[in-house]
């Protein structure tokens, strides 16, 4: 029989959790579940469902968002901090699968799975979030390209729990995008997948660009090039179309049973194009 | 006659109003709301085992030997293989191709061919044992395609792997000679996919001998088709084989022939292990060794003259067949008599043949072949009607059947013929419609290209050709003891409402309230035959059977009333009292063809069916510039049904198969790598949500048909057939493409438009 516990609070989950580095980390289990009955039962399951200390949501002393690694999509979606100040992941949320995995699928899930196309992750690149885990030895703070370390692989060690995501105090003030293009238009896989954020100075450059794409390489990833190239500059029709010809230079789609490479890189292109016309308009 | 929808559902009304028309609850809803109702693996089994079938894993070669695994433990699994079969090694349907099981020495057709069955106390273990099977195979050079299977470099069947080809001539002329004599001649190449049902309940049975019967439960359509397989591969007399449906989640046409192969492995397990056996795919193996839609080429020719008349079609049609000959030529037939449209053409010629192939055999599907052809000829009509720059309705109504005009087969449309009515109240509600509210996820916008599509079409109620004269079904009425009457018939009720509106044409028959109608579980040893639940004839066909019998039986209780000068008023009150008086009374009524139906296989010629269903939809599509995603913003669909028995569930029917439709045009693709369905889940098997539905606007128009229960046809399949060229003709309106394969994938769309790119979006 698989051994279940069920902490009541954070310190017993960490103690569990350091006690037993073999057992499953289970949250909604709407990822966990897919597949199980294909696998051997786990030595034992650690249930982290619903704990209040990773279901936190407001601001730390210095001024950074924090999100519990708990939150499910349903509690993100209904909270208003998050549409005020995050609204990429607000609307990233209300796409994933459909109202019963919003339910139950959390953010630390998203996070602890790391597909390519786990829909919060460009978002949280995008938003230049941190991910604070936390073990015996105490807590470290990653940004979110060094906790995602390649195809459903993590930084995560195995005495240690993914606490919370923290985001920049000024990340409300930035303006952020969203798109998913998927399979379909619920229980959608996404075959490509758009969040991008920046500031703006007072004569309309761009500040702090950030490029989050997924489903177009064996990880989710920030479009570095791209974000180069627009660094700095003032969005009109030319920038579109270089940062459109830049992003596709970024990412490595492949052709799979979902979609095409060709189509991934096309629509990037295009969808990063669509991005900057858009803030050179809010410009006008 | 036509009437209003009146879209919302009457769920005020008692689940006793019977009314014509009405919309009472439906008979299976609680039970199936509720969970109560039993689908086949819920069925209490405590003893049973559990099956499981080891694949062949290769498209085409020998079966060289078998072998177990001598370190694996046996002593709890029974293994079935060819060799244990008493009768004849086939799964029986038109022909007898199709092996159960492929003997060792055999050949192999495609992949997912049964080479050997285990059964086990558990699925684990079941699973475990298949592991401990070890398969030779020589591997033969594969068909796939279509265009290899007409090469005919390898042979699969016969020296041209056609496995039917049927031909309709409509005259004499010269095709060739009246089309070099056409104003305008439309000549294009149309491609559809595969399609999965994705039923929501997979496949399954429950196999039981109890002595030398073999009694069979299952989630299928068709328990005569069942019972004719089981009695040949068990080598059984027919009394000796008992089947029976269970509550069954969805068919679509995928239950239809593949049940037989099931029960027949699950029958042979459970003599192999004497005691009951399950075999219950799950979804990757259902939608990997299950049929789908046939996939089709067709070539159509379409000539008219400068005011735009047809003048002459000439139509090639393909399906791939997949490895055996299966239900290939009845689909393949329904294809070719939907080929030309419901248009007048005086020159028609049309080639139809279903070709072999190293894929699973492709089987019935909602529509049966006509929706292939549908794409076709309405992508055609839209071409002719851009070229000639011509209204679309009025090219339609300029060309359309009309009563006393006759098809392609010289069939002469007599009555019920609603082709006018429902362009009408298509173009009315169009008029009336609001313009659609586009919805738009995420922040970021991108400009979309509008078009719109609309596709008129027909498609024929009940079995083809002399199939309902040939079937003869038959249904029983009986009284009993209670009161009750107890309606016997094979039909199922697979979602479709079958229950339900059986029910309301019995207690209307016989003037007694709903509650007093029950319905025989079908079982073949308490039912007869009425055929198949397929080819939209259930309630055209059976429903009037039904409503014959009752109204026979109701005469024979006023008759006893008379004589016994009892009182007349209450029908189950006599019933009762003949029952006690004189023992159980019944009437069975058997298919009479309407005068004049006639058909002949050998020319091709006459009444291809009793009756048609005519149809008009129209589709707005909205185009993403960015992504080429599409979205179907509006979608008008007005269908003649006769008359709508049931309300809420005709309008049902049609909503789902337009969802279906859609799904199919836009969504669907089942893609196959050397015969092997790669996206075997419903992850990755795409089909539409509820959240891809459009605004759906369904206009019923009854044309009643007077053999039909109160002059109900067909709804089933007809709104499969038209949405999705209707689609693609909106994308072309909106994009300037040819878009004229199916699915039309974002990625298609993509590559069609990288040849004709849009211009700059207009501000
Ligand atoms: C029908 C369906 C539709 C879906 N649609 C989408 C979609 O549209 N987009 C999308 O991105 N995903 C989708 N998913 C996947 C899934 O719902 C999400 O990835 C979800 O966020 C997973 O969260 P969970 O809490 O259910 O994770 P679980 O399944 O409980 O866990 C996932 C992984 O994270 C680990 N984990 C969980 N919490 C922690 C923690 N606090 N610390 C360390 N490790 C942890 C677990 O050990 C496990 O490895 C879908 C799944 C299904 C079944």
């Amino acid at each position: 029989m698989t051994d279940w516990i069920r902490p009541a609070n954070l310190a017993e989950a960490l103690s569990a959790r350091a006690a037993h580095g073999d057992y499953m980390l289970l949250a909604g289990g709407t990822d966990l579940m897919v597949g199980a009955s294909e696998r051997a039962a786990p030595a034992g399951v650690i249930d982290l469902f619903g704990l209040d200390e990773l279901c936190a949501l407001g601001r730390d002393d210095d001024g950074r968002l924090r999100l519990g690694a708990g939150l499910t999509y349903e509690r993100l979606l209904a909270d208003p901090l998050v549409r005020a100040e995050l609204p990429a992941l607000h609307d990233a949320s209300r796409e994933v699968g459909a109202l019963q995995i919003q339910a139950r699928g959390t953010l630390g899930g998203n996070l602890g799975t790391c597909s390519p196309v786990g829909d919060t992750l460009p978002v949280l690149l995008a938003l230049d979030a941190e991910i604070e885990l936390r073990g015996p030895s105490g807590t470290r703070r990653l940004p979110v390209d060094a906790f995602c370390l390649g195809y459903r692989e993590t930084a995560l060690a195995d005495d240690e729990l993914i606490v919370a995501v923290r985001f920049p105090a000024d990340i409300g003030r930035r303006s952020q995008v969203w798109r998913k293009v998927g399979t379909r238009r619920a229980q959608s896989i996404s075959k490509v997948m758009l969040a991008a954020s920046t500031a703006r100075a007072d004569d309309g450059a761009l500040r702090n660009v950030r490029v989050g794409l997924g489903a177009i390489a064996a990880q989710p990833l920030r479009a570095r090039e791209t974000e180069a190239v627009l660094e700095g500059r003032v969005p009109d029709d030319a920038l579109a179309d270089i940062a459109a010809q830049t992003v596709q230079t970024d990412i490595a789609p492949i052709d799979d049973v979902r979609s095409r490479a060709d189509y991934r890189r096309a629509i990037t292109g295009r969808l990063v194009r669509r991005w900057v016309l858009q803030l050179a308009d809010a410009q006008r | 006659m036509s009437s209003a929808s009146t879209g919302t559902g009457n769920s005020s009304r008692s689940s006793d109003s019977t009314g014509i028309g009405d919309s009472p609850d439906r008979v299976d809803g609680v039970p199936k709301v509720t969970g109560a109702a039993l689908y086949v693996d819920d069925l209490p089994a405590p003893d049973a085992w559990h099956g499981a079938t080891l694949r062949s894993e290769i498209p085409h070669g020998r079966f060289v030997a078998l072998e177990r695994d001598p370190d694996f433990d046996w002593s709890d699994v029974v293994v079935v293989t060819a060799s244990d079969i008493g009768g004849r090694n086939t799964v029986a349907l038109l022909i007898e191709d199709q092996p159960a099981l492929v003997p060792v020495g055999g050949t192999i057709m495609h992949r997912e061919e049964a080479l050997a069955l285990v059964a086990a106390p558990t699925r684990a273990r079941a699973r475990a044992a298949l592991k401990a099977l070890r398969v030779t195979t020589e591997a033969l050079p594969a068909v796939t395609t279509l265009d290899a299977a007409f090469a005919a470099d390898v042979k699969l069947h016969g020296s041209d792997n056609v496995l039917k080809q049927l031909e309709i001539h409509r005259d004499d002329a010269d095709i060739e000679a009246v089309l070099a004599g056409c104003a305008h001649v439309i000549d294009s190449t149309y491609e559809t996919g595969a399609q999965e049902q994705m039923y929501i309940e997979p496949q399954g049975v429950l196999a039981e001998w109890r002595g030398d019967t073999c009694r069979v439960v299952g989630s299928l359509q068709c328990p005569y088709y069942v019972h004719k397989a089981l009695v040949i591969l068990l080598g059984l007399p027919e009394d000796q084989v008992v089947v029976t449906q269970a509550v069954t989640g969805g068919g679509f046409g995928g239950k239809e022939e593949y049940p037989s192969m099931i029960a027949g492995h699950a029958a042979l397990l459970a003599k192999a292990a004497k005691r009951p056996v399950k075999l219950i795919y799950d979804r990757a193996e259902d939608i990997a060794a299950t049929t789908k839609r046939h996939p089709s080429r067709v070539r159509h020719r379409l000539g008219l003259d400068t005011n735009g008349q047809l003048v002459a079609a000439d139509i090639d049609v393909a399906l791939d067949g997949g490895a055996y000959v299966t239900l290939s030529p009845v689909v393949l037939s329904r294809a070719i008599l939907h080929a030309s449209g419901p248009y007048r053409i005086p020159h028609v010629r049309i080639v139809g043949r279903a070709m072999a192939t190293n894929t699973p055999p492709h089987g019935a599907f909602r529509g049966f072949g006509a929706p292939q052809t549908t794409f076709a000829y309405e992508r055609q009509m839209q071409k002719a009607a851009r070229l000639l720059g011509v209204d679309a309705f009025a090219l339609r109504r300029q060309n359309m059947l009309r009563v006393g005009d006759s098809t392609a087969t010289g069939q002469v449309l007599s009555e019920s013929v609603g082709s006018q009515e429902v362009l009408d109240r298509l173009e009315d509600a169009l008029a009336q419609a609001a313009p659609p509210v586009p919805a738009r996820l995420g922040s970021l916008r991108s400009p979309v290209r509008r078009g719109r599509g609309l596709a008129f079409y027909f498609h024929g109620s009940g079995f083809t050709g002399s199939g309902e004269e040939r079937l003869a079904g038959r249904v029983s009425v009986a009284c009993l003891a209670s009161g009750d009457f107890e309606v016997r018939s094979s039909s199922t009720d697979i979602g479709q409402g079958m229950l339900t509106i059986f029910t309301q044409i019995a207690a209307q028959a016989l003037d007694v309230p709903a509650s007093r109608i029950k319905l025989s579980e079908p079982s073949t040893e308490r039912v007869p035959d009425s055929g198949p639940t397929v080819a939209s004839r259930t309630c055209m066909i059976v429903g009037k059977l039904v409503e014959r019998a009752c109204t026979a039986l109701a005469q024979r209780l006023r008759d006893f009333a008379t004589e016994s000068s009892l009182d007349a008023s209450d029908l189950s009150v006599l019933a009762a009292q003949h029952v006690a008086q004189r023992g159980e009374l019944s009437e069975t009524c058997e298919h009479e063809s309407p005068p004049g139906v006639q058909w002949s296989d050998e020319t091709y010629t006459g009444a291809a069916y009793p009756v048609f269903g005519w149809a008009a939809c129209l589709v707005d599509v909205a185009v993403d510039e960015d992504t080429h995603e599409v979205t179907v913003e509006r979608c008008l669909h007005a269908v003649d049904v006769g008359r709508a028995i049931h309300r809420r569930i005709v309008e049902g029917q049609i909503e789902g198969g337009t969802l279906q439709a859609l799904g199919w045009a836009l969504l669907e693709s089942v893609p196959y790598e050397d015969g092997r369905v790669l996206n075997p889940s419903m992850t990755d098997c795409i089909i539409p949500t509820s959240a891809d539905a459009p605004d759906m606007e369904t206009l019923l128009v009854e044309v009643p048909y007077a053999h039909g229960p109160h002059g109900a046809k067909g709804v089933g399949e007809i709104p499969m057939d038209g949405p999705a060229a209707a689609v693609a003709g909106a994308l072309e309106d909106a994009l300037g493409i040819a878009a004229d394969e199916l699915p039309l994938l974002p990625e298609v769309l993509e590559h069609l438009l990288a040849d004709a790119p849009l211009d700059e979006a207009p501000a």
